[in-house]
């Protein structure tokens, strides 16, 4: 397509300001965790790592990381296992409500945190008498984390057909040899592509979590929140969310990558 | 016979694919199943592998009833037409698939697929992916996995239909002498009758789920079964209620026994071969003539030309027409 020179500056501009707003001020918080000026003085009078070392030194921020991880992994594991069934179910066998069920577990992405914290909270807590905890944590992450895992494994399933699962059964596979050999190598980059993102899902993840949580358990972002507006606290609260932004990259860019390259080769 | 297949229903919903079919596939023979798209064929293919379920009807092989057993236990070979190639292994392990299965020793399967892939011409390529083989070598490779576990018959849906055409034509002549090499009982699907006819030495003309006819190639083009057949396996034209092999028409200035006036309308030089287009008694037919017989009659446009079908040639008379 031809473009104008005047067209194609405009559009840099759009680009450039566009991304600007998203990543500028990410890059300020980079910026100011190594901004020796404790109330972030602007431009930075000098660098310091001084507020990673308190960051890294802080009991509460470990406990908090400790936390998120674990839900992180629990409920990215119970995303694996229901996911991938889920997705096996809707795209190889044909049920009544098939498409009804689809859209029910896709669902809870789109629902606001804010009803799927409390619906939790209030049947944890008030019907089903569970307390609330990490484990309650892990259930509420797990709701939304599924989709991820479900729609990779389905977009997976459906591109790859039955052919090769016929193919190794013809020549004398049985059903478990199959998975086994066949069917799991081909969903392996799906399924860690949904399993990075679930993962990055949960580790962020504040409203729900704030719901489910309870007292005594704090994942990284609700220790984040609750420190925000602790003077003396900022520049580590600021560290920990420069951190919060580099460990989100990754997984995001692995699962890009993953999903989006063909599948043959490790 | 190889393959006994009996009085097959089959549908799909309720939607009939299969409509009592009945066929005979003899062993070491090279059978082509031929047919218009949704005729058909390739669930026929799959209910002789296993791979569907017919819901009446027996499929017997080497003279065993198949027709509950599973795709592992019938001992068939099956490529699809889009390869299903494993894309995790490599084009060895590809072909080692069914031995290891099959737990053979390390040493017999390196030799058997390094034999295998020298037949299929890959001996090459045996440490690259699928991804970086062509579509023809893809589907070889497809070939030598299958024949690796030595299957009893070997059974290809459709499979040079993904391939542009010059590599279809390469692999049809390299199927061929691969099956007079192997002997394997051999059944193909296709749309295409030439490639059926080039190929195969039985066909199966299925069309509605139904069996048509079966013969030698040179059979179902020289003696169909009925207009369908006829017209699908080759050009027609329509001369006084009949149906007519375009070539099998003779052009000649003077009237003879059999004969009848038509009108030329258009001649068209296609290289060798001149097609004549004709008015006979108000209705469009052609004619198929070489350009030596164009250039004697000094054939033109609105010359009335005598013509008549070839004494002995086959034609088949249309009912109700």
């Amino acid at each position: 397509m031809n473009l104008s020179r005047t067209a194609r500056a405009a559009l840099w501009t759009a680009l450039v300001l566009g991304l600007g707003v998203v990543y500028v001020p990410l890059g300020v918080v980079v910026l100011n965790s190594f901004n020796s000026d404790r109330t972030f003085g602007w431009p930075p009078p000098g660098f310091t790592l001084q507020w990673w070392g308190a960051a890294w030194r802080s009991t509460g921020v470990r406990d908090a990381l400790w936390t998120s991880v674990q839900a992180g992994l629990g409920a990215t594991a119970i995303a694996l296992v229901l996911g991938t069934m889920a997705a096996f179910a809707v795209q190889r066998y044909r049920f009544f409500g098939r498409d009804t069920v689809s859209l029910l577990i896709v669902l809870p992405i789109a629902l606001p945190g804010i009803v799927t914290g409390i619906a939790l909270s209030n049947t944890f807590h008030s019907v089903l008498g569970v307390p609330l905890g990490l484990f309650t944590v892990i259930v509420g992450h797990a709701t939304f984390c599924v989709v991820t895992v479900y729609n990779n494994v389905l977009a997976r399933l459906r591109r790859t057909g039955l052919n090769m699962e016929e193919a190794s059964a013809d020549l004398g596979a049985d059903t478990f040899t199959t998975f086994r050999l066949v069917t799991f190598p081909m969903m392996r980059s799906a399924l860690l592509a949904g399993g990075l993102l679930a993962f990055a899902l949960s580790f962020d993840e504040i409203i729900v979590t704030t719901f489910t949580a309870g007292a005594g358990v704090r994942t990284l972002p609700i220790w984040i929140f609750e420190n925000l507006f602790r003077p003396n606290q900022a520049p580590v609260v600021n560290v920990v969310a420069a951190a919060l932004v580099i460990v989100s990259v990754v997984p995001i860019y692995l699962a890009q990558r993953l999903s989006g390259g063909d599948p043959q080769t490790r | 016979m190889a393959i006994e297949v009996r009085d097959v229903n089959k549908s799909f919903g309720t939607t009939p694919v299969l409509r009592d079919v009945s066929v005979d596939v003899a062993s070491g023979s090279l059978t082509a199943l031929l047919g218009p798209s949704g005729g058909g064929k390739s669930t026929l293919l799959r209910v002789i592998a296993g791979l569907e379920h017919p819901d009446t009807g027996t499929v017997r092989i080497s003279g065993v009833d198949a027709t509950r057993l599973s795709p592992q236990r019938r001992n068939v070979g099956f490529v699809f037409q889009h390869y299903a190639a494993f894309k995790h292994m490599t084009v060895f392990r590809n072909v080692a698939f069914g031995l290891e299965i099959r737990k053979r020793p390390k040493d017999e399967i390196r030799r058997r697929v390094m034999e295998l892939l020298e037949l299929v011409h890959l001996e090459r390529m045996a440490d690259r992916y699928p991804s970086q083989l062509s579509g023809g070598q893809r589907q070889r490779m497809a070939l030598a996995r299958a024949l690796a576990v030595e299957p009893e018959v070997l059974l290809l849906d459709e499979p040079f239909g993904a391939l542009d055409a010059q590599v279809r034509k390469e692999l049809r002549t390299w199927l061929r002498r691969l099956h007079d090499e192997v002997h394997v009982t051999t059944v193909f699907v296709t749309h295409d009758q030439e490639e059926a006819i080039e190929v195969a030495d039985t066909v199966v003309v299925l069309a509605d789920g139904a069996v048509e006819q079966v013969g030698s190639p040179s059979d179902v083009y020289d003696n169909p079964a009925n207009p369908f057949v006829m017209r699908f396996l080759g050009p027609v034209t329509e001369i006084g209620g009949s149906l007519v092999r375009p070539h099998d028409i003779e052009i000649s200035a003077e009237a003879r026994p059999g004969s009848g006036a038509a009108t030329v309308t258009r001649v068209v030089r296609l290289g060798f071969e001149v097609r004549v287009e004709l008015l006979v008694d108000g209705r469009e037919a052609w004619a198929q003539v070489t350009r030596g017989t164009a250039e004697r009659l000094a054939l033109a446009p609105g010359d009335i030309v005598n013509i008549r079908p070839t004494p002995g040639a086959r034609s088949l008379t249309l009912t109700g027409a």
